[in-house]
Formats: C-alpha cells, sequence, structure tokens
C-alpha cells in the first residue's frame, strides 16, 4: 500500500512540475472550436466563413448581427466565435501553427503588424478594399511593408472626463487645456476620500496607452523613450500623485477601475474613451462633461494614440473562401456599418467622411471624432518592436509613481532593460 | 526525462520482485511481460503524450529562435543556448529569481504553520468541527480569477475593507498592492490562504493515522502538549509532512494566475516571479524560445524538489 501510494505520490509531483509547461507549450493540440473548415452545404451550396473577435457581451450581439446582416448580402454562411481577453493571441497563433485561421479575423490595431509580419494576413486590396479617406492613423496601423492588410470599421482615442457637480462645487468654470491648470484644478478638486485626477498605469498595456498624449504632445518619441520630453512627462504625473491629488493606487488600476473610481465619485477627473459613453450616460448619479486631454503648454497640439479594431483576411489557401471573406470585411468595412458599430460600441467611424457625419448626429463623439483625425497609431515607427517598448514605458511609469526611482532613472533602467 | 524519472522507480520495484529466480525461456517472457506492458501501455502513452511531447517541445523551442511568424511559417533557426544566455543576462533576472523564492519560501512557511495549528486544533471534536472544517476548503473551490477580483478589492489601498479595518484602529493605510517595497508580501498572503486547504487537509489525515494509544500511554506518563507533539505527532507525521512540503514547493513555483490577477508582475516588475515572466516573455513580447528558456529553468528548479523527494521517499522505504 505503502508503496503504491508513493507511486501515485511521485507521479503527482511529476505532474505538478510540469504543468508549468502550460506557459509555453500551447502551440499543441487543442481544439479550433467553431472555424467550420468543412465544406458543409446546409441549403445549397453557400460558402461557409468562419469569423472570429475578441468581444464580450453586449457588443458580440451587436456585431454577430452585423456579421449576419453582411452574410445575407453577400449569400454566405457565417459562423462568428469570440475569444475574450488574455487567450485571443495565443489562440490566434495556435490556429496560424495548426492552418486553421478562421476566414476573417479580427484584431486590435498594435497586433496587426506583428501578425501580418508572420505572412498569416492576404493583402486587402486582392479584395478591392482600399485605405481611401480612412483616418490616417489607421490605415498606417494595418499596414505592413507598404500594403494594408487591416481596416477598423470603428476608431476611438482617449480623452479626458470630468465631474461637472464636482467643478461647480470647486468653483471651476473651464476644463483644463494645461498640464498647470489640470495640476491647481486637481488640487482644488481634491479633498476626503475624493482625488482631483485619476487614469490607469497598470502593466498590461493600458498604463501606456494612457501615458502617450503626455509624452507625444510635448514632443516624446517612442523611438527613444529617455529623451528630456518624455522625462517631463513622466516628471509631470509622477508631481501630482506626490502632490496627492492622484492616487497612487494608479499602478495597480486598468482602466475599467479608473471608470469604477469615476462612477463611486471618489475621482473628479478621469482618462478614459468613447468606449465607456454608453455606461456613462446610462447611469445618472454623476453628471459628466468631456474635454480634450491638456497639453503642457497652450501651443502644443494634441496626439493621442488610435485605438480600434480591426479586419482581415487570413492567408488560409482556400481561393474561395478568401474571396468571399474579402466581400465579408468589404460589408463590415461599408459606411452604413462603419456607423451602426461605432453608435452601439461607442467609438467613432473609421472613416473621415462618415465621422464628420456621424459627429453631427452624434455630439457626444464630436470631440473624440475631431481627436482620432490628429490620432498616432501605437505600431506607426517601431512596428513589430512595439511590445518591448510598450512594456518599458509600463515599468518606467510604475517605477516612477511607486518612487523606486526619479522619472528620468525610472525611464533610464526599463529602456536599458528592455528587451533587444 | 521526466517519463523516465518518473516510471524508472516503479518499474524496477516490479520487475526485481518478479524476475529472480525465474529460468528465462522465451515463451515464458512473453506470457510474463507481455500483459505487463499492455497494462502499462495506457499510462505510458499518456505519459508521453501530454507530458513527455510537451517537455520535448518546450526544450526545442528554448534552442530555437522561436517568433510569432514561426507559428505560420514554422521556421525557426536553431540558436543553440543562446536564449537561456539572454534570459539569465538579462537584469530581469536576478529580480525574477530573488522573487520567485522569497514567494515560495513565504508561502510554504505560511501555509504549513497555519495549516498545522489548523489541523492539530480539528483534531478536537467539537459541535459544528466538521462543518468549518468543511468551510475551510472555501479557497480551494473559488475560481482563481474569482478570488484574486476579490483580494485586488479588499487590498485596495484607499478604499480596500482592510485598510478600512486598520483604521478602525487609527492605523494608516497600508499600500498593500501599490508599494514595490510590500506587494510581494501581499500575495504571498494571498497565496498562503489559498494553500491552508491542502495544507490541513493533507496533514489532518496524517494525523488521523497517529494511533490514539501513544498519547494515552504519553499522559500516564505524564507528558504535556508539548513533549506530545515532539515525540509522537512530529516524528509519526514526518513522511506526510515531507509530502506537503514538497508538493507545496512545486504547487508554489508555478504559480501564475494570482500574481497577474492581482498585480499582473507590478508595480515595477517587484512581484515578477519566473512563472509571469515566461508568460509575459511569450504572450506579450512574442519571445516564445527566451520564454520557453525560463519555463525550463523552472522546471529544472521544480525536478531538483522532486528528486528531493524521490531521495526521500526511497530512503524512509529501507529504513
Amino acid at each position: 500500500m505503502r508503496g503504491a501510494r508513493k507511486g501515485a505520490l511521485v507521479g503527482t509531483v511529476a505532474v505538478a512540475a510540469l504543468s508549468a509547461l502550460a506557459l509555453t507549450g500551447c502551440s499543441s493540440g487543442g481544439s479550433s472550436g467553431g472555424s467550420g473548415s468543412s465544406g458543409s452545404t446546409s441549403g445549397g451550396a453557400k460558402t461557409s466563413i468562419a469569423v472570429e473577435d475578441y468581444y464580450t457581451q453586449p457588443t458580440t450581439g451587436i456585431m454577430d448581427k452585423v456579421y449576419q446582416a453582411c452574410a445575407a448580402e453577400e449569400n454566405v454562411k457565417v459562423t462568428s466565435s469570440h475569444v475574450p481577453g488574455a487567450g485571443f493571441i495565443p489562440k490566434v497563433l495556435q490556429q496560424a501553427s495548426s492552418k486553421t485561421l478562421p476566414d476573417v479575423l479580427m484584431l486590435d490595431n498594435p497586433n496587426v503588424k506583428q501578425i501580418a509580419q508572420t505572412g498569416a494576413l492576404s493583402p486587402l486590396s486582392d479584395y478591392g478594399i482600399s485605405a481611401k479617406g480612412f483616418a490616417p492613423a489607421i490605415a498606417q496601423a494595418g499596414s505592413y511593408d507598404g500594403k494594408v492588410y487591416a481596416l477598423a470599421p470603428a476608431i476611438n482615442t482617449i480623452d479626458l472626463i470630468y465631474n461637472t457637480t464636482m467643478f461647480q462645487e470647486a468653483g471651476i468654470t473651464t476644463p483644463p487645456t494645461t498640464w498647470a491648470e489640470l495640476q491647481t484644478d486637481a488640487q482644488k478638486l481634491t479633498k476626503k476620500g475624493v482625488y482631483g485626477f485619476a487614469f490607469s498605469a497598470d502593466n498590461d498595456g493600458e498604463g501606456t496607452w494612457q501615458f502617450l498624449p503626455f509624452m507625444w504632445s510635448n514632443g516624446g518619441t517612442e523611438t527613444d523613450i529617455t529623451t528630456a520630453p518624455t522625462v517631463q512627462a513622466l516628471q509631470f504625473l509622477t508631481g501630482m500623485i506626490q502632490k496627492g491629488t492622484v492616487s497612487k493606487s494608479v499602478v495597480n488600476w486598468g482602466q475599467s477601475d479608473v471608470l469604477n473610481q469615476f462612477l463611486a465619485g471618489k475621482a473628479a477627473m478621469m482618462i478614459n474613451g468613447p468606449w465607456e459613453f454608453p455606461q456613462l450616460s446610462a447611469q445618472k448619479k454623476i453628471v459628466w462633461k468631456q474635454s480634450p486631454i491638456p497639453t503642457r503648454t497652450a501651443s502644443q497640439t494634441l496626439q493621442s494614440p488610435l485605438g480600434g479594431e480591426t479586419f482581415t483576411v487570413p492567408n488560409t489557401g482556400d481561393k474561395t473562401k478568401m474571396a468571399a471573406a474579402g466581400k465579408l470585411v468589404k460589408c463590415i468595412l461599408s459606411p452604413a456599418n462603419q456607423a451602426k458599430i461605432a453608435a452601439s460600441e461607442g467609438d467613432v467611424p473609421g472613416q473621415i467622411s462618415v465621422a464628420t457625419s456621424f459627429a453631427q448626429s452624434h455630439p457626444l463623439y464630436a470631440a473624440i471624432a475631431t481627436s482620432v483625425k490628429t490620432a498616432r497609431a501605437r505600431t506607426a515607427k517601431l512596428g513589430a518592436k512595439w511590445p518591448a517598448t510598450q512594456t518599458a514605458i509600463n515599468v518606467a511609469e510604475q517605477t516612477a509613481f511607486s518612487g523606486k526611482a526619479s522619472p528620468k532613472a525610472a525611464l533610464q533602467q526599463a529602456n536599458s532593460q528592455k528587451e533587444q | 526525462m521526466s517519463t523516465t524519472s518518473v516510471d524508472h522507480p516503479a518499474t524496477r520495484g516490479a520487475a526485481a520482485a518478479a524476475v529472480p529466480g525465474e529460468p528465462r525461456r522465451r515463451p515464458s517472457w512473453l506470457t510474463r511481460e507481455g500483459p505487463r506492458w499492455l497494462f502499462l501501455a495506457p499510462a505510458i502513452a499518456y505519459m508521453v503524450l501530454f507530458f513527455g511531447y510537451p517537455v520535448v517541445k518546450n526544450v526545442t523551442m528554448s534552442l530555437q529562435h522561436y517568433t510569432a511568424s514561426t507559428f505560420f511559417t514554422g521556421q525557426a533557426p536553431w540558436v543553440g543556448f543562446q536564449n537561456y544566455v539572454t534570459v539569465v543576462k538579462s537584469s530581469l533576472f536576478t529580480t525574477t529569481i530573488v522573487n520567485t523564492a522569497l514567494f515560495t519560501l513565504g508561502s510554504i512557511v505560511g501555509q504549513f504553520v497555519l495549516g498545522m495549528l489548523l489541523a492539530l486544533f480539528f483534531r478536537r471534536r467539537f459541535p459544528l468541527s466538521n462543518l468549518l472544517r468543511g468551510l475551510l476548503l472555501m479557497p480551494w473551490l473559488l475560481p482563481l480569477i474569482a478570488s484574486s477580483a476579490v483580494w485586488k478589492w479588499i487590498l485596495d489601498q484607499d478604499s480596500g475593507v482592510l485598510n478600512q479595518l486598520l483604521g478602525v484602529f487609527h492605523l494608516s493605510a497600508v499600500p498593500w498592492l501599490v508599494s514595490p517595497h510590500i506587494a510581494l508580501l501581499s500575495i504571498v498572503l494571498v497565496n498562503v490562504w489559498l494553500g491552508i486547504p491542502f495544507n490541513v487537509t493533507i496533514l489532518y489525515s496524517g494525523l488521523q493515522e497517529i494511533p490514539t494509544e501513544l498519547y494515552e500511554a504519553a499522559e500516564l506518563d505524564g507528558a504535556g502538549g508539548w513533549n506530545m507533539f515532539w515525540h509522537i505527532t512530529w516524528p509519526s507525521l514526518k513522511s506526510v509532512v515531507t509530502v506537503v512540503l514538497v508538493l507545496g514547493v512545486v504547487y508554489t513555483l508555478k504559480v501564475l494566475d494570482i500574481i497577474l490577477g492581482l498585480t499582473g508582475g507590478g508595480p515595477a516588475n517587484s512581484t515578477q516571479t519566473l512563472t509571469t515572466n515566461s508568460y509575459q516573455t511569450s504572450f506579450t513580447l512574442f519571445h516564445f524560445g527566451q520564454g520557453a528558456a525560463i519555463s525550463n529553468i523552472l522546471i529544472l528548479v521544480s525536478l531538483v524538489f522532486a528528486l528531493i523527494y524521490l531521495r526521500f521517499a526511497a530512503r524512509s522505504n529501507t529504513e
């Protein structure tokens, strides 16, 4: 009995030791749920197209309707699968290695160059889709090596959202437009249980994304994160934390945590995006308004990062399906669908002209529609090397905010630590 | 490599018992060995498929320049030990090793001491003791991602329950997850909470196996509580304790979701361990070769503890 028990336990030890493998040994096996690559023909000879995205409820419902409407229009059958969160990119890579990529693949715009570089995507020009009229940043983010592989029906960026009741109480009449005003206003708004300002500085990518407007508008660049303008931007935000107008907890807040702070009345101003507008509009407790993110001096132009989910046609090798998939993507990118997706997701349409008319009918989105025209793609300069820099900026932010090192030293350290 | 280390002692023991004295005739060998292998086949197939293959794949991956493109093109040039060199040379490596060691040591000590105390406590039967012991299993039953979300809320600096409670006693708020100096400690505390059920369950069942006569005899001899623990409970529990500790170390070394859920390795890499670093190197930076190298180092460390356990088990068997 003892022996048997021992054997079982040795096995368990080995199992436990090896389960660490799950970390990297992801490529093996696994099911490819949803992607019906068998040429199943139910009800005539309709081509069956598999779409994959990372949307969650309630967006999945909206997108599924768009997919089905487009499918009816193009006379194809569409099945969609939604793989949310951190599991999405590993799943896409696994599908790439097992040659089971979906016919239409949604990708977050900063991932496009990485995936396009692998050769997994086909150029959209093959299907008569061009980036003409789209916001320059989204065309830029969707291109690799001079070809457009991905375009987004709806795009976004971030701006300053503030609690108007708290502004009135503090006697502030206009929202801040410069860093100095942001600091003074935040100081006035800070009281027991309320911080003047809140933003995300977590290390899941959202921290860097929210730091970019401060860094870029001040003249900083992602190609060298140790330059003076970037140091100055980090110095400014670190100062706000040191003065107590921003919570030290920002290093552990994602954008949804920031929204929760704002909705709980614990932050008077926050950085966040239009995708929160539907939720912000649905509640009545907090009265809010938005305005562009302040720049250091009034003469600087605001440069904010571009967000948005793009659609691509992977190289599956099946020409008929790829052609049908191309038609489907073209339909998803149509002006009508751009407006429909933008309105329900809380984004603005990807094409400038559509965005302009959208802004007239949806005044809430007017400011964002203006900002996205000059928004910058995160991967514009670094391409597939962006993730390493994104991580370095995150680490530098957290190092400076937690007081571990000065902003300058934090940026230099993070830069030298960066994987080449 | 794991397959051999696992199967070896068992096979050797069985063979030693069966073979001596038997004439080595072929038909006998067939009739004896054939069914044996047939019985072993499912286990071997399982091990090869689900442990052998990933291990081999992980080792080869760590010797290749394996990037996102590799998944599509299948091309991954061999780079020898370059990935290991890069990983070990990186300034983050020392941090992750120290963090992993502190995290493991802290968690094991905390879990074991509290687990042992609780197991001893539950040895006395009292009203509702079974129910309470059942409730202790709760942390085990909750999905990790849910419990880490709740802990994140509890440990929040400004409005977390824990700091509110400290406020009642006029203690200043502790930056549990926000300060790079305290975050690792907070993660250890949460992991201790999570590990207690495992320790209590195994130690409690170990305690049940100790004959009560021993305690009765000791009582007659006038031994106190401490003497009884030191001279009866502890020696009788020794093998169970080894199991708990070695398994605990291996389980703790590989903890990933709690850290990702609470801090994501931050702030400023202060809770970055071998597992989180391996995960991020692979899935954020897309350096799969380096990620595999880090996780191989982790496997090697786990294996050392598995071998320590095997050593101990072999010795106590011969005694």
